[in-house]
């Protein structure tokens, strides 16, 4: 097998799988500080045990996230050392802040926030999960300023070894492609936190118990959830994609399959593209659109993929397509769902409205496809580089670990990650199943002995 | 700012050996220790806050080292690729074993979990002990910098070597011996009753293991490395290392007999960092040796990443590590004192 594949999917994996565990907690962390709020503004127990309850199915999502996180930040220089090499002088910046800056403020004041509720004082168990909510955004933004610089690097300089160096830490840090993929990530994590704290609710609704807990995760599930969807659509997701259209127009074609540069370009909602015809089979598109939401005007020219030299195409075209299409396309559906369901609870009739308490349940999983697709959307987009316009993927990875070893340590991960992922399941589910009445705060590991 | 970084990225790790190394001591001597679920409860929960943070100084501690010598990250780590990955894989173990045991209770997925748990702990002892042999020892560098490693060849110190030669193999048995002796001790300190006096009992017995076995290690060193000597003979005042290896190795012995735990737990810790900074003063200014040819060692000089990124980073690395040392201060200063022998129960 190809080398340069095997580590691509090492990688590939390895980080599409951790991140369903901090896309979550991310976004729990904020639902469960508006939990805390209410319970402390309003002196309401009920919320109180609300975020006990999310409290602990976080607590699992977070170990996860972490220890399948570790080798995420081994991997850069286990499977991609020249990468390692020639881009540490700017990027080791923003990956050694996030441990120091983000990973002690997470784990000591996850342990507070877990296991302090008795020792601390109402106010400072709130501080505790603000810390928590903190210090997994902080992350989340390291990591962002980390991705954007191979997306769109920036405050650099090539020294005569090849390698890069750090220019201005300001410049960097204020990358304007980081920001808007941070506020679009971010907005993404909130939404698969609002879906999935809106299904337990509906769950529980449908299945006739727990009323009052359900009633507050829908509410606060669906407002977080119609909030979350729009911005994550317009301004978030609409910035970002013009941004690419500037910045990567060869992924924006790719993404669109443009194969021909046009005026008054057409949005693609669906249809199969052929890359060896260079056409759309089956296409159902609206004229125009793609002109519009790009540069704001109908006619204005669209650069194809005819543009550029077929050595510079984005190497995984027909997953760069669907990708793009299938988040686009379940964006469109979780707005609509959450504005059905924010306007029947605003008139008072979600509690009992069936045929939408079903899809809300059953639409938990989407979200983390549609976040997944996002993320393959911008790094198969940036494709064939691994420093956008700089570095080629192919010059990245470590030549020095052979095929064998890269497929040997690729195995056992699919192994322990099918392993984690049973015991995921089987422990959301039984919380999920035992309900928030039982989850009593506690002061220790371990539970309550029978 | 090269000799800054290469003491800040030790002074990290150090403090990771001595802070993760307790719970990894506990983990080790839980399966054997513990007589029943009760006491297995109490070791759990006097790490039970805390580890995740320790484990945190390995990773911020790697983050710097990647940060300021990114050609020593490409390298070793590509390098050491299939023990790093062994590494992860006991570090996934041993998280969801301490986390995930108490969320059933069910004998047989308790049992289960225990077992990961004390397993990944003492594996991990030995290639983390083994992973700093392997850095003194040396590996074959190649011209373009890099290296791989099988993990074992023929299990000799040579022109060829593996992850694994007799060399490492001493390595990873002083670090198993020694932080069982330190997670002993650190239970001793947090642990009440019979536990307490068992734990002590364990940690004095194994102590005399451990002057084995760091007594052997030295010569060995020696013999694979002669240069080491070179550099504590070029500045004797390094002599004060072996020195303080030895005093702080009496000193656990007296302390323990004493029941004087907190003083014997601090000796032990004193005895870790002074074996790490005794290592590291013998690499200095190399930060990777080659075992064949020491013009391609990499070098602090070779590997320090830019002027203006390592000034800028010594700026923020000083702000945040304050910050650190504030919350663990906050944290540690929130569970001291002894471990209840029940985990409390809240009638709900």
């Amino acid at each position: 097998m190809n080398v340069l594949l095997l580590h691509r999917i090492h990688f590939a994996f390895t980080v599409t799988y951790h991140y369903l565990f901090p896309q979550l907690t991310m976004g729990l962390a904020l639902l469960i500080v508006a939990l805390k709020t209410v319970a402390l503004t309003r002196n309401d127990a009920r919320y109180d045990q609300a975020a006990r309850f999310w409290a602990r199915i976080f607590g699992i999502n977070f170990v996860l996230g972490v220890v399948t996180g570790i080798p995420m930040e081994f991997q850069f220089g286990t499977n991609w050392s020249e990468f390692a090499r020639r881009t540490g002088g700017v990027i080791g910046q923003p990956l050694a802040m996030e441990g120091v800056f983000s990973f002690f403020l997470e784990s000591t004041f996850l342990g507070l926030f877990l296991f302090g509720e008795k020792k601390l004082s109402r106010w400072a168990h709130w501080g505790a999960a603000f810390m928590v909510f903190l210090g997994s955004w902080i992350s989340g933004f390291f990591i962002i300023v980390t991705d954007a610089w191979m997306q769109h690097p920036v405050a650099y300089r090539l020294t005569p070894t090849g390698t890069f160096e750090l220019t201005s830490f300001w410049g960097l840090l204020m990358n304007p492609w980081a920001w808007l993929q941070y506020a679009h990530n971010m907005c993404g994590a909130v939404v698969t936190a609002a879906f999935v704290m809106s299904a337990v609710g509906a769950f529980y609704l449908l299945d006739n118990r727990s009323r009052q807990f359900a009633e507050i995760f829908l509410r606060v599930g669906v407002i977080a959830g119609i909030l979350s969807c729009a911005i994550q659509i317009f301004p978030t997701g609409d910035m970002q994609g013009r941004y690419t259209a500037q910045n990567q127009p060869a992924a924006m074609a790719g993404m669109e399959a443009l194969f021909h540069t046009e005026k008054g370009a057409p949005i693609v909602l669906l249809g199969q593209p052929d890359f060896d015809q260079q056409r759309i089979d089956n296409p159902i598109a609206a004229n125009d659109v793609l002109s519009f939401l790009i540069y704001g005007t109908t006619s204005a020219e669209v650069k194809g993929l005819d543009q550029f030299p077929r050595d510079q195409w984005p190497t995984a075209l027909p997953l760069l397509y669907y990708s793009y299409h299938i988040m686009a396309g379940l964006g469109t559906y979780f707005v609509a769902l959450m504005a059905v369901a924010a306007f029947l609870l605003w008139r008072g009739a979600l509690f009992h409205t069936r045929w939408v308490l079903w899809p809300l349940l059953l639409s938990f999983p989407l979200p983390y496809i549609a976040n997944t697709a996002g993320w393959m959307t911008a790094e198969i987009g940036r494709q064939p580089w691994v420093v956008y316009g700089l570095m080629r993927t192919a010059d990245g990875y470590s030549t020095h670990v052979s095929a064998g070893n890269s497929l040997f340590t690729l195995l056992g991960f699919l192994g322990m990650y099918a392993l984690l992922s049973v015991l995921w399941i089987v422990l959301v589910y039984r919380m999920i199943e035992t309900g928030p009445e039982a989850a009593a705060p506690h002061s220790t590991a371990e539970p309550t002995p029978a | 700012m090269g000799a800054i970084w290469f003491w800040i990225v030790a002074v990290m790790l150090a403090t990771y050996v001595v802070l993760d190394g307790f719970d990894i001591g506990v983990g080790i001597l839980y399966l054997f220790l513990a007589r029943n679920d009760q006491e297995r409860s109490v070791m759990i929960r006097s790490i039970g806050p805390v580890w995740d943070g320790n484990e945190v100084w390995l990773l911020a501690g790697g983050g710097t080292l990647y940060f300021a010598f990114p050609l020593l990250y490409a390298s070793a780590f590509s390098g050491f690729y299939l023990p790093l990955m062994i590494v992860l894989w006991l570090l996934i173990g041993r998280g969801i074993g301490i986390e995930l045991r108490a969320q059933v209770d069910n004998h047989v997925w308790r049992r289960f979990f225990d077992g990961l748990f004390s397993l990944s702990s003492a594996l991990l002892a030995i290639f983390l002990g083994a992973a700093l042999a392997n850095v003194i020892r040396g590996v074959p560098i190649g011209p373009d910098s890099y290296f791989f490693l099988p993990l074992w060849t023929n299990w000799r110190v040579g022109p060829n070597p593996g992850i694994l030669d007799w060399y490492t193999v001493i390595g990873g048995v002083v670090a198993l011996v020694a932080l069982t002796v330190h997670g002993g001790l650190y239970l001793a300190l947090k642990a009440p009753g019979e536990l307490e006096a068992r734990a002590r009992r364990f940690s004095q017995r194994a102590w005399i293991a451990l002057c084995a076995v760091t007594l052997i290690s030295l010569p060995a060193t020696m013999l694979v490395r002669h240069s080491t000597l070179d550099r504590y003979t070029l500045h004797p005042i390094a002599f004060a290392i072996p020195v303080a290896v030895v005093l702080s190795l009496a000193a656990v012995r007296l302390f323990s007999v004493r029941r004087q735990d907190l003083r014997a737990f601090l000796s032990s810790c004193l005895y870790l960092v002074a074996m790490l900074v005794g290592a590291a003063t013998g690499l200095y200014p190399t930060l990777l040796p080659s075992s064949s040819n020491s013009a391609a060692d990499i070098t602090i000089a070779k590997a320090l990443s830019g002027r203006y990124a390592t000034h800028v980073g010594l700026i923020w690395w000083s702000f945040g590590t304050l910050l650190a040392i504030g919350y663990f201060t906050l944290s540690y200063g929130m569970m001291r004192g002894k471990v209840a022998a029940h985990a409390d129960s809240h009638g709900h």
